[in-house]
């Protein structure tokens, strides 16, 4: 008689199923994952793997670990970044080498696909967990990653 | 105690002392109607805001909070927003229907509440075939549902009208057989009768056994009636846009959606009056002390009390079930809910034909 076998299981799974959002129900004081946003705009941490923008970390020295490779440029599916290079003579070996001018990065095509940051061969971009991006004026929005004055940090072509 | 037939009978006097007999009677129809027309919109006020906030607390969110404190005006910002909106609608609708439609759903749910006894003496219209009336009410509300989606000339519209037609078909059948059940017991298809011959026990403990199985399937099928997850096929966000009202808006949609959770209530009121004895406290035959005790919370406390315990129980179905297929929908009501309502009715008539009830 699998015909009431089946009344009674499907009893049963209704009556599990309720218990467990009934447990929840009763302890939503408790567990309320609802951030309210601008109140806690202070605190409020972003999640481990959010992505916000692309941005190349400096060090202290105002070193930073790109060497114009333009692995990133490649990779990008939709153009957001150029790479804008040069090329000058090294003191130590005498041979000319190839250094960044500029990074620009335009966030406001950026799809946060992340194959920039997987291709760059030295880690020298990152994504940000920034995530205010809205801004009164799109210009605003092309961004020159690389600060003034920096260059690479030593050691990063080894 | 807490006897409302008084008071009424106060007012209609005091009407016809200062009017002649046929404008009072207009003056007291007219505010009768305008009672019902604020319960509507307060309940419908009430009930999407309560909705919204259960639903946030079985999710672990918080829900409305930003419009007054806990959120508590949300819904009359809601409100007040889709009064101002404008009302687009198609070209190719046929305009007559299509506007017609609404107010079918509306008149119908207003139509049902009329006959509900919300306490002792406060009871619009104690017409002697009350839960007859009700259910023919309800079949009247899913001819709105079809207009609606037929008029709107849209597809989608069209199928979840559809599919409402065949849902309503099926489970008014379950519905019905239910409330069956408790005529038996009861005898009377009038509600100030029913609720009167639930004065030792209420009915749930009447009629033992059937009398739970027949609850089970009512609260199954008045959720289906109602077009309410697991049972929103005519809806079904996901597959259908919004169903029959995909092409209304502002206000007619307005309609269609207070309409639908004061359907909720109806049923949760047939509920309550049917299995938990309406506006009667909790008696137990015989415990004339602990009943006396009981006597002092009012009628129309236990009356929303139960409603609201009823309401509660049909949106906990809601954000726990996923919505069923539409062979499911039809294999769950002819292949398990009818056959076990009629296996039911003559379990509880047998018992009621031993004498066999509390
Ligand atoms: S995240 Fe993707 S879209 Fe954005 S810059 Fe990198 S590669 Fe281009
Ligand atoms: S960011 Fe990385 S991949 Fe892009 S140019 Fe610099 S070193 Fe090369």
């Amino acid at each position: 008689m699998s015909y009431f076998g089946d009344i009674g299981k499907g009893i049963k799974t209704l009556l599990s199923g309720m218990k467990v959002t009934g447990k929840y129900f009763l302890n939503a004081r408790k567990e309320i994952i609802t951030q309210q946003y601008p109140e806690n705009r202070d605190t409020l941490e972003m999640f481990e793997r959010f992505r916000g923008e692309v941005v190349m970390p400096h060090d202290e020295n105002n070193e930073h670990r790109c060497t114009g490779c333009q692995a990133c440029e490649i990779a990008c599916p939709n153009g957001s970044i150029e790479i804008v290079w040069d090329r000058k003579v090294d003191e130590e070996t005498g041979k000319k080498k190839k250094y960044i001018v500029n990074h620009i990065y335009h966030l406001s095509m950026c799809t946060m696909c992340n194959l920039c940051i997987v291709a760059c061969p030295t880690d020298a971009i990152k994504m940000a967990k920034k995530f205010e991006n809205a801004v009164f004026d799109r210009t605003a929005l092309t961004k020159v990653l690389n600060k003034p004055g920096s260059k690479l940090m030593d050691g990063v072509e080894e | 105690m807490y006897d409302f037939t008084g008071l009424i009978q106060g007012i209609n006097k005091w009407l016809h002392s200062i009017l002649p007999a046929v404008a009072a009677d207009v003056v007291g129809w007219i505010l009768i109607a305008a009672a019902f027309l604020g319960l509507f919109a307060i309940l419908g006020l009430v009930l999407v805001l309560a909705e919204r906030k259960i639903a946030a607390f079985f999710q672990l969110r918080l829900g409305p909070n930003r419009i007054g404190p806990w959120g508590i005006f949300q819904t009359v910002a809601d409100a007040i927003k889709l009064l101002l909106k404008e009302p687009v609608g198609t070209n190719r609708a046929d305009s007559f229907l299509y506007n017609l439609a609404p107010y079918f759903v509306i008149i119908a749910a207003l139509m049902s509440m009329s006959v509900l006894p919300f306490a002792k003496g406060l009871h619009a219209y104690d017409i002697d075939i009350g839960v007859f009336f009700v259910i023919a009410m309800s079949s009247l509300g899913v001819m709105g549902i079809l207009l609606g989606g037929w008029a709107s000339n849209n597809k989608y519209a069209l199928l979840g009208a559809m599919r409402s037609g065949a849902q309503m078909i099926s489970y008014e059948l379950s519905v019905g057989l239910s409330i069956l059940t408790i005529v038996l017991l009861s005898g009377s298809l009038r509600m100030s009768d029913i609720v009167a011959s639930q004065s030792d026990y209420w009915f749930i403990f009447k009629g033992h056994i059937p009398a739970w199985i027949a609850f089970m399937i009512f609260i199954i099928a008045g959720t289906a009636e109602t077009n309410r997850t697991p049972f929103d096929l005519t809806e079904a966000e996901s597959e259908l846009g919004a169903g029959f009202h995909t092409e209304y808006s502002g206000l007619k949609f307005a309609f269609f959606f207070l309409s639908e959770f004061v359907n909720m209530f109806i049923i949760a009121a047939m509920g309550a009056i049917l299995f938990f004895g309406g506006w009667m406290p909790l008696h137990i035959g015989g415990w004339d002390g602990f009943n006396h005790v009981m006597d002092f919370i009012p009628p129309i406390f236990w009356f929303f009390g139960k409603v609201s315990f009823l309401i509660f129980l049909i949106m906990w179905f809601r954000w726990t079930f996923p919505r069923l297929r539409i062979d499911q929908l039809l294999t769950l009501e002819w292949k398990y809910l009818l056959p076990m309502n009629l296996a039911n009715i003559l379990l509880m008539a047998f018992i009621v034909l031993m004498g066999w009830h509390l």
